[in-house]
C-alpha cells in the first residue's frame, strides 16, 4: 500500500481534491496511536506527520498554536517549562490500547476530543480549542475561530471538529488555550463505604464550594491503589494554603457519612490522577472496554442495572462524580452492546466502545446510535464538509 | 441607510392573509400579532439603528406550536426570525418584512432544578438572571452574566454565545450548557446532550451555540449551575495611562492568576461614570483596572496581596482593596453603569465588540484614537481586559446629519484594526447584521462558503433568519452542497433537499 505523506497544507489540499474527485477514501494518521479508536475505517493511509511544529506560543496571552502533526509530548513539555498545561487533562490511550505512553499528535488529540478527570472543573478539549486550519473533504483550505480567548465571529466550527475523528477535515493547525498549572495538589480519600454511598459523597463534594478538580471512585482491589475497600478520591488543586484549608472543610462536610479519611500528598495524588486519566483500573484487564457518560446521579444505577442483568464485568470505575463510567467486560461477539444500550436507553447518556477487536468494532455500533432526525442531520453536517465521504469512511458509522 | 437586507419577496407578501389564517389555526388569537401598531413594538432589537416591520409576530407557548409554525414556514416557504428578549446588540433578531418574527417570550418557565447533578432545565424565554435567582438560596448561580442579564433571555444567550465579566475564569455560554432541545426548519426535533457531559459524535450543541438563530429554534436548555465561591474581594487600581494598566493585567495573568473578573476603563469612561453617578473612582487616574478574586477566603486573601504587589510594581497610582461586600460592589458600580453613563455624554453611542491579543492593547488604543480623530468622533473605552475583549463606545449624535454613517465607518475601521493585529470582529455580541459586511475582513470566500454549507445542512431553503451573519446570500445548491462523483450521487438512498 502506498502511503501519502503531503509535506505541507498545499500538498495536502491537492491530495484531498484528487480523492474527492475520484471518491477514493483516505485514512488520516499522525503518530498512528489512535487507529484502534472508532470503527475500522477503509482507505489508503495519509500521514499528516510532516505538518509539524509549534507555530505560536505566547504564555502571557495563554495561547499556543501548533501544526497538527506536532507530537503532544513536545507541546506538553513546552507548556510545562512555562508552568502551563492543557487544562482539560488529555487522556493517553496508550496503556489502554496496549501501546507505549506519550505517543500521539496534537491533531490526533483534537480528532478524538474528550477530557480527563479535570473535565468537571476545567471543561473538555472542545472548551479549549480556540481555532484551527484544515483541509476539508472537498480539498479546500478553511480556517475557523482565532487565537483570542473570546470569539463569536461565525459558527464555532472548533466544536464540530473536536471529537469528529477526522471525518470532516484533515486538520493542519490548531490553537489552544494554555492555562497556568495549579501550584499544588492533594487528594482526599474516603474509604470503606459502599459504591452508592461513596458516589453520594462525591456528588456532595461536587456541589460544595471547595472546587474539587477530580471526583473518582475506585472499587475495591482496583488499580492503581488496589485497596481492599472502595475509595472515593477527591482532588484539590491550587495554592498550598488554599488546598490545606479546603481539605479541612471537605473533611468536615463529609464527616458523619462513615468511612475513613486518608490524604495523598502531591506526588501520590499526581500519580493517582494520571492513572485514572488513562483509565488504569480497566486498562490492566484483558476485556472489552467502554466509556459511558451519564448524569452523575445515574452512574451507580448504570452499573447496578448491568449487574442485575447478569453482565460479566471484569472491572469498572467512576470518574466525574459518577458521570463517567469505565466498564471492562468479558469479551463477547457484540461486546455486550445490546445490554449496555438498553440500560443507557432508560437513563439517558451515551456509551462508546473504546477497546475491542477490529471485527467486533466493525460489527457493533461503536458510538451511541442516534434517533432518525439527529442521525440524518449528523450525516448532512458530515456531507457539508466531505460530500464524497472520502475521510475516514466507516469510522463513525457503517454507512459513513 | 447603508444596510441591505434581502428584498421582501412579493410572492410571500401576497400570501399574508393565508399565512395569518393558518397561524391562527396553530395559536390562540392573541398570540398572532398582525396589527401594524402592535407589530411596531417588535421592529428592532437593542441594535436600534435599523428597523423593519415584521410580516407577523407569532408567540407560541408550547413546543408543539413551534414545530407547527416551523412546518408551516417550510411548507409556505416563509422566512422565520427567532427572537428572545430582543436585547441583541448586533441586530440578530432584526425582523424581516416578509418573515414571521417568532417570539419565544412565553417560554418562560424553569422546568427543573437538579442540584444533585448541578444543572437546571429551563425554557428559552427565561431571563438570564432569573436562573441565578432561582438557585441562589442553595448557594448556586449560573456563571455567564452579560451586562443585559436583567433583561436578556437564556435562549438569546445560547443563540449569541453570550459572555459577561466572568468569562475568563468561568467561560461563555457554550462552556456552561449541557443540553439543548432544538426544533429544525420543517418542525423536526433534535435533543442534543442532556444532564451528562460531552456529545455523541459531532458536537452539534456546540455548533448551535452562537449560531445566531440561523440553524434552528432552541426550545429547552439544560444549563450547568455552579456553587458560589465563598469569598470574593475586589481591587481598584488606578494608573496614569493605559499602558501600565495593560502591563499590570498581563503581569497578573503571567503569575498564573486567573481572576474572576478583570476589567479596565479609560479616562473618557471614568469621567462619564463619575458624572453619571459618583462612585469614588480616583480623579487622577487615566485608566482604571478592576480585579475581582474569588474562591476560598484563604486563597483570596493570599492572591489579593500578590495582585497588590504586582500593581505597585507596575506603577499603580491608586490601589484600593475592598474590605466589605458593599465596597466590592461599589468598585463595580461604575463599570456596570458605564454604558448608560456614556450615553449621557453621547448622546448616542455605538458599542463595538472586537477581541484582540491582550498584548496589543496599547497599540490598538493608540490606533483607535487616531482613527477617531480622522472621523471627527470621540470614543470611550471599556474592556474585558483579561480576555482582550474591547468595547469601544463610539459617541455620536443621531440628530446630526451624517453622524450615523461616520460612527459606522469608524466602527468598521476599529474592527479592521482588531483583525489586523490578530483579533476578531466580535467577542460576545455576535455578527448579526451589524458586522455582517465585515466578515470578509476575517474570512475568505472559501472559509465563508464552508460555514454557509453547514447552514445548508440545517436549513437548505435558507428560510431561517436570512440576511444575518453572511455578507452574501447564496443558494445551497449553488455552493455544491450536493456532490456528484462520476455522474452518480454517493449514497443515492439518502433523501436530498
Amino acid at each position: 500500500m502506498t502511503r501519502l505523506a503531503p509535506r505541507d497544507e498545499t500538498e495536502l489540499a491537492e491530495a484531498l481534491r484528487a480523492a474527492n474527485a475520484s471518491g477514493a477514501p483516505l485514512k488520516l494518521t499522525g503518530a498512528g496511536s489512535k487507529t484502534q479508536l472508532g470503527r475500522p475505517a477503509t482507505g489508503e493511509e495519509l500521514s499528516l506527520a510532516a505538518l509539524e511544529g509549534v507555530t505560536l506560543y505566547e504564555p502571557e496571552e495563554l495561547v499556543i498554536s501548533a501544526r497538527a502533526g506536532t507530537p503532544l509530548a513536545e507541546i506538553e513539555a513546552l507548556l510545562e517549562a512555562h508552568g502551563q498545561h492543557l487544562a482539560f487533562e488529555p487522556m493517553d490511550y496508550g496503556p489502554l490500547l496496549g501501546l507505549a505512553f506519550g505517543q500521539g499528535t496534537i491533531g490526533g488529540l483534537v480528532a478524538v476530543g474528550g477530557g480527563g478527570p479535570r473535565r468537571i472543573k476545567a471543561g473538555a478539549l472542545r472548551d479549549h480549542l480556540l481555532g484551527f486550519r484544515c483541509v476539508t473533504g472537498r480539498g479546500e483550505i478553511v480556517k475557523s475561530g482565532g487565537r483570542v480567548m473570546k470569539n463569536v465571529t461565525g459558527y464555532d466550527l472548533s466544536k464540530l471538529v473536536a471529537g469528529s475523528h477526522g471525518t470532516l477535515a484533515a486538520l493542519t493547525e490548531v490553537t489552544f488555550k494554555a492555562l497556568p498549572k495549579p501550584e499544588t495538589e492533594q487528594t482526599l480519600l474516603l474509604t470503606g463505604l459502599c459504591e452508592e454511598t461513596s458516589l453520594a459523597a462525591l456528588r456532595a463534594a461536587s456541589g460544595s464550594p471547595y472546587e474539587p478538580s477530580g471526583l473518582a471512585l475506585l472499587p475495591r482491589l482496583t488499580a492503581p491503589l488496589r485497596l481492599d475497600v472502595n475509595a472515593a478520591a477527591i482532588r484539590l488543586e491550587g495554592p498550598a494554603i488554599s488546598v490545606a484549608r479546603r481539605l479541612d472543610d471537605l473533611r468536615a462536610l463529609l464527616a458523619g457519612r462513615g468511612g475513613d479519611f486518608e490524604i495523598l500528598p502531591q506526588a501520590e495524588s499526581a500519580a493517582l490522577w494520571r492513572a485514572l486519566r488513562d483509565a488504569a483500573p480497566v486498562a490492566g484487564q484483558p476485556g472489552q472496554a467502554w466509556r459511558v457518560s451519564v448524569a452523575p446521579s445515574d452512574g451507580h444505577a448504570l452499573v447496578a442495572g448491568l449487574r442485575e442483568a447478569g453482565a460479566s464485568l471484569l472491572a469498572h470505575f467512576y470518574d466525574w462524580a459518577g458521570g463517567l463510567v469505565w466498564l471492562c467486560f468479558e469479551p463477547a461477539p457484540d461486546a455486550h452492546a445490546a445490554l449496555l444500550r438498553t440500560v443507557i436507553g432508560r437513563l439517558g447518556g451515551h456509551a462508546t466502545l473504546i477497546r475491542a477487536s477490529a471485527e467486533v468494532r466493525a460489527a457493533v455500533d461503536v458510538f451511541q446510535p442516534q434517533p432518525p432526525a439527529l442521525a440524518a442531520l449528523t450525516r448532512r453536517v458530515k456531507e457539508s464538509f466531505d460530500p464524497a465521504h472520502i475521510l475516514e469512511r466507516g469510522r463513525l458509522r457503517a454507512e459513513f | 441607510m447603508t444596510l441591505l437586507m434581502p428584498a421582501p419577496e412579493p410572492e410571500i407578501l401576497s400570501r399574508r392573509d393565508e399565512l395569518l389564517a393558518r397561524l391562527r389555526a396553530i395559536l390562540p388569537a392573541q398570540s398572532v400579532i398582525a396589527d401594524e401598531t402592535a407589530r411596531r413594538a417588535y421592529d428592532c432589537d437593542a441594535f436600534t439603528m435599523y428597523r423593519a416591520l415584521p410580516l407577523v409576530v407569532a408567540l407560541p407557548e408550547t413546543v408543539a406550536q413551534v414545530q407547527a409554525i416551523m412546518a408551516l414556514a417550510q411548507e409556505m416557504n416563509v422566512k422565520i426570525v427567532p427572537r428572545g428578549a430582543g436585547t441583541s446588540l448586533s441586530g440578530g433578531s432584526m425582523p424581516l418584512e416578509d418573515g414571521i418574527l417568532l417570539g419565544l417570550s412565553k417560554f418562560n418557565r424553569i422546568l427543573e432544578i437538579d442540584y444533585e447533578n448541578r444543572c437546571a432545565r429551563v425554557q428559552p424565554g427565561v431571563q438570564n438572571l432569573a436562573i441565578s435567582k432561582a438557585v441562589e438560596a442553595e448557594g448556586f448561580y449560573y456563571a455567564p452574566d452579560p451586562s443585559s442579564q436583567i433583561a436578556c433571555s437564556i435562549g438569546g444567550n445560547v443563540a449569541e454565545n453570550a459572555g459577561g465579566v466572568h468569562c475568563l475564569k468561568y467561560g461563555l455560554t457554550t462552556n456552561n450548557i449541557l443540553g439543548l432541545e432544538v426544533v429544525l426548519m420543517g418542525g423536526e426535533i433534535v435533543r442534543l446532550g442532556g444532564k451528562h457531559l460531552d456529545s455523541e459524535l459531532y458536537d452539534l450543541m456546540g455548533l448551535m451555540t452562537g449560531s445566531e438563530g440561523l440553524l434552528g429554534v432552541v426550545t429547552e436548555i439544560t444549563v450547568r449551575i455552579l456553587r458560589k465561591p465563598p469569598a470574593a474581594r475586589g481591587l481598584l487600581l488606578g494608573f496614569s495611562s493605559v499602558e501600565p494598566g495593560a502591563r499590570c493585567v498581563g503581569a497578573i495573568i503571567s503569575r498564573g492568576i486567573i481572576p474572576g473578573g478583570l476589567e479596565m476603563m479609560d479616562k473618557a469612561t471614568i469621567d462619564a461614570v463619575e458624572r453619571f453617578q459618583p462612585c469614588g473612582y480616583p480623579d487622577d487616574a487615566a485608566a482604571l483596572v478592576i480585579v475581582e478574586l474569588d474562591g476560598t477566603a484563604a486563597e483570596v486573601d493570599l492572591l489579593v496581596g500578590v495582585v497588590e504587589q504586582i500593581a505597585r510594581a507596575e506603577g499603580a497610582t491608586t490601589t484600593k482593596v475592598s474590605t466589605s461586600e458593599a465596597e466590592r460592589l461599589q468598585f463595580w458600580a461604575g463599570r456596570k453603569n458605564a454604558f448608560p453613563a456614556v450615553s449621557c455624554i453621547g448622546p448616542d453611542y455605538l458599542c463595538m465588540d472586537g477581541t484582540i491579543p491582550r498584548g496589543k492593547l496599547p497599540e490598538v488604543l493608540t490606533g483607535m484614537e487616531a482613527l477617531a480623530r480622522e472621523h471627527g468622533l470621540r470614543v470611550a473605552n471599556v474592556f474585558h481586559a483579561g480576555d482582550g475583549n474591547l468595547h469601544p463606545l463610539i459617541l455620536y449624535d443621531a440628530s446630526i446629519d451624517g453622524d450615523i454613517a461616520r460612527a459606522e465607518a469608524l466602527g468598521a475601521d476599529i474592527l479592521r484594526l482588531c483583525v489586523a493585529v490578530g483579533g476578531v470582529l466580535t467577542g460576545e455580541h455576535g455578527v448579526g447584521v451589524e458586522k455582517r459586511d465585515l466578515m470578509g475582513e476575517m474570512f475568505n470566500e472559501v472559509d465563508l462558503a464552508q460555514q454557509m454549507r453547514v447552514k445548508c445542512a440545517f436549513d437548505p431553503a435558507g428560510r431561517l433568519n436570512p440576511g444575518k451573519v453572511f455578507p452574501t446570500l447564496r443558494r445551497c445548491a449553488e455552493m455544491g452542497a450536493m456532490h456528484v462523483v462520476a455522474g452518480a450521487m454517493p449514497f443515492p438512498d439518502l433523501p436530498r433537499f
